[in-house]
């Protein structure tokens, strides 16, 4: 359904994305990894037409995404960014329901917050959460707070940036479940990215690892820890030794 | 040589800069008539820009209609002159200082929060969430602000206007001696319509730049604090000399002829 076909990106002489090729078909769960500051972030920017790559091509359902209808393309996603970037100005729940308070999907302030404390329920959050402001709560709470409106109006696809980071472990299982839960129920086709390797075995259907602007490896996640990939195989492991340098 | 190479490069780089703001303008005002409306946005926009000013804008009104009124009656006493005082008040208040001084105020207060908020919002990712929330950042955070600067800025001046005069009444009256009654008789009858007219148009005229140049600098900041605080500056900066610029041309415009 999602198809990257040699991306590339920089900013300024800092060549971010080299030739990026992914495909992640419709319903299934990919998740990305690589160290920080690969580009993982940027990539998930290029599909939604955020970043703008400097050449290559990125297909939703064989269309290409930065022509045709740009309501109708981005009503089909949700997105939870890396930071939250939660609206400090409305409280949690007009964040959650921000949707459903106005555009096409508008309905009845009243029935907004109903969903929006139901979604917030989901990530684990409680009703009296709904009334704050992003600002009175802690990072792992703004990050599912992100999470609940980024699936508030039930996306056909779903980006989910570093949902787990900043959560503790028990909360980051709630998280997992849940994203496996939309994707094997709402049939919801999911791009993650995740520093977590118990979050990849726990959500991927399969894994792409990114790796000085290219896809290093990418498989089904059954087949991840057998790959024989050197990158992947330190990736997994954690250790300091190997191909990837520690200083980058 | 490399001199006047670097004065070709800032020029260019001016008026490029000069194009980009006009082009951001008129794009804020081609939204400004098409759905969606964000009424709510529209209201706390109202609410900030032009109710929240008003104590700001009534205390620089007041004290420089008093000082103005105490300059006058000095300079006026050199050559017998210090009757004048009601009428230069009113023509220098409602021409001249009113627009300018909230103008500048409102650059000063407005500009500045503007731009320092959607900076915020553009370094934090929030301008890209909007985006992807199916939401346009100009019809959302620009349209309503710009709107609302149009409409309330020269209901601020206006009123600047009148607590202007009632400063150098309230002066004239309490210790330059003059008769309350006549004071008041000299300036309605000295002011012309289109005096006001000219006020209020210079109002609406800084309210569209103070408000155009929080937006336009906001969100095309830099990455980082740094990014936010240099944005807020250059929007004050730009803010202020435009309304100065724009100031000298419109009075050129309306009493040169
Ligand atoms: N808007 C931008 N302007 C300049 N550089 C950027 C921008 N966004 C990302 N970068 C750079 O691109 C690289 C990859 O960033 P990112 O995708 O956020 O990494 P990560 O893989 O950790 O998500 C980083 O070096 C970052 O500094
Ligand atoms: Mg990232």
């Amino acid at each position: 359904m999602i198809t990257l076909d040699n991306v590339h990106k920089s900013f300024g002489s800092n060549h971010v994305l080299r030739g990026v090729n992914l495909h992640v078909p419709r319903g299934s769960s990919m998740v990305i990894i690589g160290g920080s500051g690969t580009g993982k972030s940027v990539a998930l920017k290029c599909v939604l037409g955020l970043v703008t790559p400097d050449s290559g091509q990125i297909t939703v359902d064989g269309k290409p995404n930065d022509k045709g209808d740009r309501d109708a393309f981005l009503a089909r996603f949700g997105m939870l960014f890396q930071g939250a970037a939660l609206f400090d100005s409305l409280h949690v729940w007009e964040n959650v329901a921000f949707r459903l308070l106005r555009g096409t999907l508008k309905r009845p302030r009243a029935e907004a917050r109903e969903i929006a404390i139901e979604k917030l329920r989901r990530v684990g959050l409680k009703p009296d959460v709904a009334d704050r402001f992003p600002a009175e709560l802690s990072g792992g709470m703004q990050k599912r707070v992100g999470l609940a409106r980024a699936i508030a109006a039930d996306p056909e696809i779903i980006f989910f940036d570093e949902p787990t980071t900043g959560l503790d472990p028990i909360m980051s299982g709630v998280i997992n479940d849940l994203i496996r839960e939309i994707v094997v129920e709402m049939g919801a086709t999911a791009m993650t990215i995740t520093h977590d390797m118990s979050s990849v075995r726990a959500i991927a259907d399969s894994v792409a690892m990114l790796h000085d602007g290219v896809i290093q490896w990418t498989g089904p996640v059954a087949e991840m820890d057998a790959s024989g990939d050197p990158y992947l195989r330190q990736f997994i492991t954690g250790s300091a030794d190997g191909p990837i340098e520690a200083v980058r | 040589m490399t001199f006047l190479a670097a004065i070709g490069a800032s020029v260019l780089s001016l008026l490029a800069g000069i194009g980009r703001v006009a082009i951001y303008a008129l794009q804020a005002l081609s939204h400004v008539f098409r759905p969606p409306f964000y009424g709510r946005e529209f209201a706390t926009a109202l609410l900030n820009i032009g109710w929240l000013s008003l104590p700001v804008v009534g205390l620089t009104a007041i004290f420089t209609g008093g000082a103005l009124a105490l300059q006058i009656y000095a300079g006026g006493a050199r050559f017998n002159a210090e009757a004048v005082v009601p009428q230069i008040v009113a023509i220098g208040m409602v021409r001249e200082l009113g627009p300018v001084l909230v103008g500048l105020m409102i650059a000063a207060r407005v500009t500045s929060s503007i731009a320092a908020e959607i900076a915020t919002m553009k370094v934090t990712e929030q301008i890209d969430a909007l985006v992807t929330l199916s939401t346009h950042p100009m019809k959302y955070l620009a349209v309503p602000r710009v709107l609302a600067g149009l409409i309330t800025v020269p209901l601020l001046v206006g009123i600047g206007d009148v607590i202007g005069i009632f400063g150098g009444y309230a002066v004239g009256i309490g210790t330059l001696g003059f008769n309350p009654a006549n004071y008041i008789k000299n300036t309605v009858d000295f002011l012309e319509p289109f005096d006001i007219i000219s006020s209020l148009i210079k109002g609406a005229v800084f309210g569209f730049l103070a408000t155009m140049m929080g937006c336009y600098f906001g969100v095309n900041s830099g990455r980082g604090a740094q990014g936010v605080g240099r944005a807020t500056k250059s929007s004050v900066e730009a803010a202020a000399v435009l309304i100065l610029a724009a100031n000298f041309l419109l009075t050129g415009v309306f009493f040169s002829i």
